[in-house]
């Protein structure tokens, strides 16, 4: 089964299973989903359900906030989290806050789906990657879905939770192909670990997933064992499982598509800074995106992103 | 001198109400008006603090509309909200206590002033963002449609508002969808200290939402008869099947936009002008012509709101402090941290 295809499977099964979801977004309907997810859908569940909506990002995001608060269980997909901004202010001054402001009596129960990260010659302003800057966010909970079974599995968990869950899916991942179970294995609370190893923890999310898989293949062949943990969970962190992977293998390099300054992987260095220094043999490293907006020539851009060769010589860094 | 925004002569017709319906609308205005009154001496004596944003002079909208709707409507506010949680029906108690920043208030004292919510009466906050509280009233309608409940959402908001784009995305989805959303407009001429007329190249608000094929009409918001009549209207045409509806309420602020404002951008004589449509005043005096009114029982409603507003200001004082070590507590949906 493909990403896409679990993607497809998950949001199928939830809108046959509670009457109460509804998909809304920009050609969820009749186009079929910009990366065809609901193809079909609108003529298996109607109108009432598959709500194609205007290219109005802060309306329709407050609009599902308000559904959630009205009894729906909206699945809002928003095209790409470049567009996301647009809806930026309903997110975090509505949705993150509501629970806070009224002094619990009102919880979300919202998912915002959302294409995230680059590497499709789609330049600059439609291959942002911003899971940090939500991920900041108190208040809401955040995803990053990098194998075929999470695709499948996360969604379910992320509709049944009380508050806002915000879903971030790799463009890079949705023609992946991977195994699936017939039941969930895991919870919306934990990182897990993708590979096993002794020697350094790589340390990623999302689109950069198989980039570091690679490179701990390629690792492998040159006797450095590492380990790959799949952060999965942005916000709240999994620190355990996180400090657990960090403490086994004493170095560790953080992989994250974001820019660098101020990016997710700053925050998971400063948990091990704070937690696991003492146990470590090397200054932790990261690779992460230049601090440039994203050209357009795939030789730049690729050049702007992580890579396999950026991670195995960070690795080889921590060793010099 | 010229008056920017001259009011409407004071409305003086007969009110179509029978007595006590008559004296339970100004008793309501008049609840919001002395509450907020000891709100502002609060702030002065450091009581109160944060922003404080009082809707002296518009109570009539609150207690008209407000008066229209069911139990099982939803309302959503904006920071000026006073008015509408107390017309709603949250106790002053609650009210008062959130001000204060209490445990007893209606937001357990995390909200204040601008952030007052209660789930029970459907009151949707208390939204500080300009227009932030637009989209999530089409989405309540949504849900509402959705779910096959009757229930209307009103919204209300300000002149502001209707430069932002959520106004216009929200009108577009609400109208396109049907939904059973009653945009209430406070038009109060300012958007803090901007006057509409330096903001917006139209300044006929219903005419905007008219373009959204919305049904819109104006009223005088110093007449709590018109906001009343303006909003059943509305809703008869809700229920109609007409859709989402618009009334632009024409009020004005006596007070200043908020306890930091040193009100530079408008006329002391266009304030005054106003204050002579006092919703409350004119209203009274309407009664008084018509009997409705004695001078015993102006005294009596005057009385009990004066004791209603000491009671809540006694209970916010021996409120309760949330404890720091609660404070965490509401981020999430306890039991799914």
């Amino acid at each position: 089964m493909s990403y896409r295809e679990a993607m497809r499977a998950a949001m199928r099964e939830a809108l046959q299973n509670d009457a109460r979801v509804v998909l809304m977004g920009e050609d969820v309907g009749r186009y079929g989903g910009t990366y065809a997810f609901s193809k079909g859908f609108l003529a298996e569940f109607g109108s009432e359900r598959i709500l194609d909506t205007p290219l109005s990002e802060l309306g329709f995001v407050g609009a599902g906030i308000g559904a959630a608060l009205g009894g729906l269980r909206p699945i809002v997909e928003i095209m790409t989290v470049n567009f996301s901004l647009l809806a930026l202010d309903q997110i975090v001054n509505t949705a993150a806050l509501f629970r806070h402001m009224s002094g619990g009596q009102f919880s979300v129960p919202l998912v915002i789906r959302m294409a995230t990260g680059a590497g499709r010659q789609l330049a600059a302003q439609h291959s942002h990657s911003f899971e940090g800057l939500y991920a900041h966010i108190p208040g809401i909970k955040v995803l990053a879905p990098a194998t075929v079974q999470d695709a499948r599995w996360m969604l379910a968990p992320a509709l049944a939770d009380p508050d806002p869950v915000v879903i971030f899916e790799h463009a890079g991942l949705f023609n992946l192909e991977g195994e699936v179970t017939e039941a969930p294995e895991w919870d919306i609370a934990h990182a897990r670990v993708r590979r096993a190893g002794s020697d350094v923890a790589l340390i990623t999310y999302g689109g950069s997933l198989p980039k570091a898989l690679e490179a701990a293949e390629s690792l492998c062949r040159d006797g450095i064992e590492a380990e790959v943990l799949d952060l999965r969970v942005l916000r709240p962190l999994d620190e355990e499982t996180l400090i657990a992977s960090v403490r086994k293998c004493r170095r560790a390099v953080v992989i994250d598509e974001n820019w660098r300054s101020g990016s997710l992987a700053a925050e998971i260095m400063a948990r091990i800074m704070e937690r696991a220094f003492y146990e470590l043999d090397a200054p932790v490293a990261r690779v992460a995106s230049e601090e440039v907006p994203i050209p357009y020539p795939r030789h730049l851009e690729q050049a702007a992103l992580p890579q396999p060769e950026k991670i195995i010589a960070a690795v080889k860094g921590l060793y010099a | 001198m010229t008056i920017d925004h001259p009011p409407p002569a004071p409305t003086t017709g007969p009110v179509p109400w029978e007595k006590s319906f008559a004296q339970k609308m100004l008793e309501q205005m008049l609840r919001i008006r002395r509450m907020e009154e000891k709100c502002a001496e609060l702030y002065g004596a450091g009581k109160i603090r944060g922003f404080l944003h009082l809707y002296i002079g518009e109570e009539a909208i609150a207690v008209g509309a407000l008066s229209c709707l069911t139990n099982d409507d939803n309302v959503v506010a904006t920071y000026r909200e006073h008015g509408q949680a107390l017309a709603r029906g949250i106790p002053m108690r609650a009210l008062m206590a959130e001000m204060y920043g209490k445990r007893e208030g209606c937001s357990r004292g995390r909200g204040g002033s601008m952030h007052l919510f209660d789930a029970e009466r459907r009151f949707f906050g208390g939204n500080a963002i300009v227009a932030g509280g637009l989209p999530l009233a089409v989405g309540l309608a949504l849900a509402a449609k959705r779910l096959g409940e009757a229930r209307v959402t009103a919204v209300f908001f300000g002149d502001g508002a209707v430069a932002e784009g959520a106004f216009h995305e929200a009108l577009n989805l609400a109208a396109l969808w049907r939904l059973p959303v009653l945009f209430c407009c406070e038009n109060n001429w300012y958007a803090m200290g901007t006057a509409l007329e330096r903001a917006q190249a139209e300044t006929d608000l219903a005419k905007k939402a008219s373009a959204y094929r919305i049904d819109a009409v104006a009223c005088d918001g110093m007449d709590v008869v018109a906001c009343r009549e303006a909003t059943e209207q509305a809703l008869a045409r809700l229920h109609a099947g007409r859709g989402p509806q618009f009334i632009e309420f024409r009020t004005y602020r006596f007070r200043a936009h908020s306890m930091f404002d040193a009100e530079l951008y408008r006329d002391k004589a266009e304030v005054e002008a106003w204050r002579a449509n006092d919703p409350i005043l004119t209203f009274a005096a309407r009664l008084r012509r018509e009997d409705k009114l004695s001078d015993a029982e102006w005294a009596a409603l005057e009385a009990a709101a004066e004791a209603e507003v000491a009671d809540a200001v006694a209970f916010a004082e021996t409120g309760t402090w949330e404890p720091v070590e609660d404070l965490l507590k509401d981020v999430y949906t306890p039991c799914h941290a």
